[in-house]
């Protein structure tokens, strides 16, 4: 039935006398580009509302008096298009625009960015006049303007062709820059008190005026991408590089589990800037501020470049060779292995590095004291993982995008994976998906995807899942969506009502968690409970499958389910395990940062595979580095559980993790056959599909949230995507364009406190307090919420809980209370 | 719209007192939902406290419709009648577009900036006058003309009649306008831009139309002409009964 | 000056400019006597499709400047769409030479909330808003204390006249943007947004006013639709020729003796309106002028005898465009009166299209040089050029608009250009205005 109606829905027209047939409603320039034929443009962008404001793509269409714009022209049968290549009209009209665009255009172009990759530069060489006859001075403006601390602007380049205030009020949702002022003298910017007579120049630093609005934005930098001209201009790569000296590499950003595709330019060796990369599948043509400049980390001055052991005599670490350092580590991890050896990853591994810690464990250490999460968990999570998420790939981005309904749940879109946020708000805004949140308040992320709030006290969560008639109606419209964000793991109860939800409903269920590396770790078999290909451990005919793959003898591989993360830092800390092994984890992550470094502390022996120091390489017996993401190859697997393939960018000594462990394993007589990604690409390609029946989802009852006394509240937390993570470590004008660090009270407490709006609260657990300015919110009762790891906000370290604690508020920086037993 | 549970941001407090109230009637005006349609009145409203929109009026009409204020900047920047810098007490105008401009409207412009001794948006040193020069008013048969507070002033003015009203309006007085009401003060105007009715006496009243105006249909009645056959009962053709079920428009949900 | 002959004389058709002679009329108890809202209660007892039918058949076209068939406007709006519909009154005069809404609005304010009610009802709009131009203030003034007499007599808000029909009208200001006047840009400002024009299709009548169907009408259309229901659609054609029918107002301005608003038939010559505002100003010939404003082209003496309807102006290369006459003679320089155009358009341009921002922008600096004296050959074929690069090319009509007289007086008075150049005309503007020419 579609077929034929996509028959019908299609129309011939002639392009420069060549006849093609395209679907209604495309436009002009879209299909002469299809054939080939450039139209010169600069508003034109295929995922903006067309435009026509610059005027460049002039045709001749036969019937019409005028010129047209191609760009705002949709196709009609029978048209008859003539182009620039065809017809004098069009070919002058369009010299004409662009005499008139570069009239005003400052000559600049040996020291501008967009200099070698413009396209105001390009299209003026080959659509444009060889001189000028305008002979007066160029409007001129104070070149170039902060905006935010990252994104500068240069009016005199500007050419108002609107792609950046379109891409951000279309597509981010974040209008903070838009048109002032009119005719020859409009220009775009940010709200400046200057322009109302208020303080500041107008001219300078967005923020001399106190009541300036900088571009607050977590997806500024495409903007930069679209800039037709160099107009908008990082501070990151400003005046760092000439593109026709860069090399571009593709490859897929680290940072979440969104699995941007990316592109990498570098030049001798170092990566000078990141962009987007297309890929209409996944990120079409976008991504967020943090995957385009949180790439320092990988140069960072104390990257560790070689391997550390700890001194016998001095109890320091030093410098070792490798075999020094890597027969250490094997012959200690050799020794612990009697009492037991944890293996601890964070989110960074790419699925290969994953497969190799898991196959390690098993293999060379004998254990299923493994697990990736470096964060608040349940053993109920683990069963979810095993039932619902590994090896399922039920829900894509497309889904999202042509959902009618989307309940999401512990789950921050904007903050925790913004490019399905982007996606989220490109369903509801082109077409019609309703989005339902499950969330302590309405965030500015969820209003901006028009999300109907159906508010939960942290804890609560899961009896709405079970409960809540909206929660259920939402859902029941075929092809709806149930998003759970990894948070949900911390609420009793949580994930089985909400696989027992998407059960009852038919919708679909997708997991999300917040790192590029997590998804592909659950596959990979690095969860206590699972091995690789979402083999239950306590399945001996998985157990077999695998034995049988890895060419070990069948019941070697160990057949309990492990200690998770909390389990192996418990048993650890009370000296039950003899080693620690840890890939990647950021003790600040984990639920209680003190127990973990406790744990570090007590272990007999820890091996740490790193690229920079950590609390964890500080109390490593042996410490190996490794590649960061761009100096190997490897693969992340996104949140739909789609394989994010990326090749090196910069070739160097560095070792992948699972190279590092391959060799750890040989000096413990164990072949692991992870040495070089396309062998484990191999090995993973050609192990068979589990023949294991899927184990049910979990059954934990719900349970209630915690009741706060006088003088509490539950607290909610998550983390704000530009914040203290380790990865963002040396990008300090990235972290300009950070959220504020606030704690967000409802009325009631401030009543109760006595504290308006940016007044100091504090909150505190017997450990220590947070202080921070207020944020009058539309919360549930007695409820409160901080950044989980902003500055002046490390939460799990200050006050060793997580969300859906009871907590103290105070108004002010209470130092007393701090001081009965806590030191912060 | 009842909701007055709007958080105003520092900025905007000064303002609140004062036009919250009116800013609220006005949004009242438009479709709920369709709130954004207030903007330009609020603009104009905000000049009733302060003669401009300041950083305060922008942030008042951006935290009363929960927009942003790069919104309501862009807006504010893009028309002329809301000024950036504060104003005298009158905004003395003089049309300089062609038609004017040849009919001595020029000449008027450039005696009053000397006379004045500012020029184009720019305010005496008296805190008295704001002068401009403006686009067609669209008084055309009155050539050349000159407003104050929009209100037509001077028609077929020349410098000696525009330099005679502007030491009026110095000197405290209110000339009648030569069409329109009584003269108010710039910021009194933007009460009435911003939607508000002229509940002055005689606010509305200026005796007849000057004589351009009714120059044709004055010819017309001095020659007896009128058009023939005007027959107000005039039947209309009917083709169906004129309420089907009680019209009452393309019924929607208010 | 000279006395019209009677033969013009019968050429006026006083309607719409009927009440301006009483001075009171703007009051809605002599309003009432003067026929008013007779035709509302006439209206209200016909079907809604009867009364576009009318107006159809009437022949009445938009009075705002394009000239479309207002009926059929009217007849675009998709009915039970269960989509609210707007009848938005385009008040925002502006169009340089153009002084007719505004009296109107003025002096008989209620005829134009008469027809305002009367269209809202053929459209079925229960909501109507009247964006009148920010300066006019008197005007504003007269109509929002009429439109709240309208509330108070039950001919505005619920079940009026006991029709059961609803609606409510609000008087919306601008804020000073002439191209406001532009329907789309006209939404966009009362919406709240900067006043840019929006990409067509869709079209009002289909996505207009908050996204939802609208008919976009000039305070004359409107106005005159009550005559229309009164008088029928025969006798409104009675006036005006068979394609352009009814009676218009001419706005005459500049080098004449009686300038004024002079309500004719469409279809009278300059000649004939000439005539009527007592000849030339003693020692002018007449040398060029508008027939519909500034933005549509010039025309010269030879066009005195052009029929001023929709039809008869196209066949002179021009436009009818909003019929506001501003007559210049042998004493004005073509030259300059085209820089100052030029300035206004630069002045008014909204910024959204290259053509129109840039185009206006450099346009404005080579008259500068023309006018101070240094102007070159190479400037005048610089101007022709771009002002073809303009025409046609920008967004919207302004650009149309403001190449226009560049092209105009180029193709006419070229001469007074090489004067300039070469030297024979001294300069009009001093070199201070060429700040940063080189």
């Amino acid at each position: 039935m579609t077929d034929l109606a996509k028959k019908t829905d299609t129309v011939t027209l002639t392009i420069d006398g060549i006849e093609v047939t395209a679907e209604k409603g495309e436009l002009v320039i879209r299909v002469a580009e299809r054939m080939g034929i450039a139209i010169p443009r600069f508003c034109d962008h295929p995922l903006l509302d067309p435009a026509g404001a610059c005027r460049q793509c002039l045709v001749e269409i036969e019937g019409q008096r005028k010129p047209v714009a191609s760009c705002t022209q949709a196709v009609a049968e029978g048209m008859v298009v003539k182009t620039q290549l065809t017809s004098p009209v069009a070919d002058k009209a369009q010299h004409g625009v662009m005499e008139l665009l570069l009239a005003n255009h400052p000559l600049d172009c040996p020291t501008c960015d967009k200099g070698g990759e413009c396209p105001l530069q390009n299209q003026a060489m080959s659509n444009g006049r060889v001189d000028s006859r305008f002979h007066e001075h160029k409007r001129e403006y104070e070149k170039p303007i902060h905006i935010s601390s990252q994104v500068l602007l240069d009016r005199e380049r500007c050419i108002l062709c609107q792609r950046c205030t379109r891409f951000s009020e279309e597509i981010a949702g974040d209008k903070f820059i838009d048109l002032m002022d009119r005719s020859s003298g409009e220009q775009i910017n940010v709200y400046r008190d200057d322009f109302f007579g208020g303080a500041g120049t107008g001219d300078g630093q967005v923020g001399e005026g106190e009541g300036d609005v900088a571009f607050d934005s977590y997806f500024s930098g495409n903007t930069i991408q679209i800039c037709p001209v160099g107009a908008l201009t990082g501070e990151q790569y400003r005046f760092r590089a000439r593109p026709f000296d860069l090399v571009s590499s593709p490859t897929a950003c680290e940072h979440c589990a969104s699995g941007c595709s990316m592109r990498a330019d570098h030049r001798r060796g170092k990566v000078l800037r990141r962009l987007a990369g297309d890929d209409a599948a996944v990120n079409e043509e976008w991504n967020c501020d943090k995957g385009r400049w949180g790439f320092r980390y990988a140069t960072a001055n104390d990257r560790i470049m070689n391997p550390l052991v700890r001194d016998a005599a001095t109890g320091e670490l030093r410098e070792a060779s490798w075999s020094e350092a890597l027969l250490a580590a094997a012959t200690g991890l050799q020794g612990a292995k009697g009492k037991g050896v944890g293996v601890l990853t964070g989110g960074r591994l790419t699925v290969e590095d994953a497969y190799a810690y898991a196959k390690f464990a098993r293999v060379a250490l004998g254990t299923n004291d493994i697990d990736f999460r470096s964060r608040p968990l349940s053993s109920e999570e683990a069963d979810f993982l095993a039932a619902s998420v590994a090896g399922v790939t039920d829900v894509t981005y497309e889904d999202v995008e042509n959902a009618s309904s989307a309940v999401i749940v512990s789950f921050e879109p904007e903050e925790e994976s913004p490019i399905l946020f982007l996606r989220l708000r490109k369903g509801h805004n082109k077409k019609k998906l309703q989005v339902t949140a499950i969330a302590p308040y309405l965030s500015r992320g969820l209003s901006k995807i028009g999300a109907t709030l159906v508010q939960a006290v942290p804890g609560d969560e899961a009896r709405l899942l079970a409960d809540d008639p909206a929660v259920a109606a939402a859902l029941s419209a075929p092809g709806s969506l149930l998003l759970v964000g990894e948070r949900l793991a911390t609420v009793p109860g949580g994930l089985s009502a909400a696989a027992a939800l998407a059960e009852r409903t038919g919708a679909r269920l997708a997991w999300i968690p917040r790192r590029a590396g997590d998804r592909g770790a659950v596959d990979a078999g690095l969860l206590p409970n699972l091995l690789p290909g979402g083999r239950p451990v306590n399945d001996p005919a998985a157990r077999a499958e695998l034995s049988l793959s890895w060419g070990v003898e069948t019941g070697a591989l160990p057949s309990v389910p492990g200690r998770d993360t909390d389990g192996i830092i418990a048993a650890a800390a009370a000296g039950r395990l003899g080693g620690l092994l840890v890939g990647g984890v950021d003790t600040n992550d984990l639920s209680d940062p003190r127990l973990a470094e406790q744990a570090l502390d007590a272990a007999d022996f820890v091996v740490s595979l790193e690229m920079r120091p950590t609390t964890v390489t500080r109390r490593a017996d042996v410490v190996l580095p490794i590649a960061p993401a761009q100096e190997k190859a490897g693969t992340y697997m996104d949140w739909e559980g789609r394989l994010r393939s990326f090749e090196t960018v910069l070739p160097s000594t560095s070792m992948t993790d699972g190279r590092v462990l391959e060799a750890v394993a040989a000096l413990m007589e164990v072949t692991l056959g992870t040495g070089d990604v396309m062998a484990i690409r191999r090995e993973l390609g050609s192990m068979p599909a589990s023949n294991s029946a899927r184990p049910v989802a979990p059954m934990v009852a719900a349970g209630a949230p915690a009741k706060p006394g006088a003088g509490e509240a539950v607290l909610a937390t998550w983390h704000h995507l530009i914040d203290q993570g380790s990865l963002l470590d040396g990008d300090d004008v990235l972290k300009g364009t950070a959220r504020l660090p606030q704690v967000r009270i409802g009325k009631d407490v401030a009543e109760t406190l006595g504290v308006a709006e940016g007044d100091v609260v504090t909150v505190s657990t017997d450990r220590g307090g947070i202080s921070l300015p207020a944020a009058i919110t539309d919360l549930p009762p007695q409820t409160v919420w901080v950044p989980t790891n902003s500055p002046g906000s490390t939460l799990r370290r200050s006050l060793g809980v997580t969300s859906g604690a009871i907590v103290r508020l105070t108004a002010g920086i209470p130092g007393p209370i701090l001081a009965e037993g806590a030191t912060v | 719209m009842t909701d007055t549970n709007i958080d105003f941001s520092e900025a905007a407090a000064p303002l609140v007192e004062k036009l919250l109230a009116p800013a609220l009637e006005i949004i009242a005006r438009y479709p709920a939902g369709r709130e954004r349609s207030a903007l330009l009145p609020l603009l104009h409203l905000v000049q009733t406290q302060e003669g401009h929109v300041s950083p305060s009026g922008v942030a008042f009409c951006a935290d009363v419709l929960g927009i942003n204020k790069a919104q309501v900047g862009a807006v504010a920047t893009f028309y002329t009648m809301y000024k950036r810098r504060p104003t005298g007490d009158y905004l003395v105008s003089v049309c300089t577009n062609t038609l004017c401009n040849m009919m001595g409207g020029q000449r008027v412009y450039d005696e009053l900036s000397e006379h004045l001794g500012v020029g184009h948006d720019e305010t005496t040193a008296d805190g008295k006058i704001t002068f401009e020069h403006a686009e067609c008013l669209a008084a055309c048969d009155y050539a050349p003309v000159v407003t104050v507070n929009y209100d037509f002033a001077i028609d077929e003015a020349t410098p000696e009649s525009a330099i005679a009203l502007v030491e009026k309006l110095r000197n405290g007085e209110r000339p009648a306008p030569s069409r329109g009401a009584r003269l108010g003060s710039l910021k009194e105007m933007q009460h009435q831009l911003a939607g508000f009715s002229d509940e002055r006496d005689g606010a509305l009243a200026d005796g007849p139309a000057g004589t351009p105006t009714l120059r044709g249909v004055t010819l017309a009645q001095q020659h007896g002409v009128a058009v023939a056959n005007f027959n107000p009962d005039t039947p209309i053709a009917k083709t169906k009964p004129a309420r089907e079920g009680g019209n009452t428009g393309n019924e929607v949900k208010k | 000056m000279t006395q019209p002959s009677s033969e013009v004389l019968q050429k006026l058709t006083p309607v719409l400019t009927k009440r301006w002679l009483s001075p009171d009329a703007y009051k809605i108890d002599v309003y009432q006597r003067l026929d008013g809202y007779a035709a509302l209660r006439k209206a209200l007892d016909v079907h809604p499709d009867d009364l576009i039918q009318l107006v159809k058949d009437s022949g009445l076209r938009g009075r705002g400047g394009a000239g479309f068939p207002t009926g059929l406007k009217w007849g675009f709006i998709p009915q039970g769409d269960g989509k609210p519909h707007y009848l938005v009154i385009n008040a925002d005069e502006g169009e340089p030479g153009t002084c007719k809404d505004l009296p109107l609005m003025t002096y008989d304010p209620h005829s134009l909330i008469e027809g305002a009610i009367i269209a809202s009802y053929a459209i079925r709009a229960n909501q109507a808003f009247i964006y009148i131009r920010g300066e006019a203030v008197h005007a504003a003034r007269r109509l929002r204390a009429a439109v709240d007499e309208a509330y108070r007599k039950g001919f505005l808000g619920r079940n009026i006249m006991g029709s059961g029909f609803d609606l409510d009208l609000v008087v919306h200001s601008g804020a000073g943007a002439y191209i406001c006047g532009e329907e789309t840009a006209l939404l966009d400002s009362l919406e709240g947004f900067r006043g840019q024009p929006r990409l067509r299709p869709p079209f009002p009548a289909i996505a207009g006013l908050y996204a939802s169907p609208t008919v976009v009408n000039n305070v004359g259309t409107i106005a005159s639709v009550p005559y229309i229901v009164l008088g029928g659609a025969d006798w409104w054609k009675s006036m005006g020729t068979e394609k352009s029918s009814g009676p218009m107002i001419y706005s005459l301005s500049g080098r004449i003796a009686n300038p004024g608003q002079y309500e004719c038939g469409l279809g009278i010559t300059l000649r004939e309106l000439i005539e009527l505002a007592g000849g030339m100003k003693p020692g002018h010939q007449l040398k060029f002028w508008t027939p519909g404003g500034s933005s549509t082209p010039l025309l010269t003496a030879e066009h005195i005898d052009t029929p001023m309807d929709f039809e008869g102006v196209a066949a002179a290369g021009s436009l009818l465009g909003t019929t506001a006459m501003q007559i210049f003679s042998d004493q004005d320089c073509p030259v300059y009166a085209t820089w100052r155009w030029l300035e206004f358009y630069h002045h008014e341009s909204c910024g959204k299209c290259t053509p129109c921002r840039e185009g206006n922008y450099w346009m404005t600096r080579t008259y500068r040089r023309i006018l101070s004296g240094e102007g070159t050959y190479q400037d005048l074929d610089t101007l022709m050029d771009t002002a073809d690069n303009i025409f046609g090319r920008s967004f919207c009509g302004l650009g149309d608009g403001a190449a226009t007289p560049v092209m105009s007086t180029l193709n006419y008075f070229r001469q007074d250009y090489l004067d300039y150049i070469e030297g024979r005309t001294a300069p009009r503007l001093s070199s201070k205005a060429l700040v940063g020419a080189h």
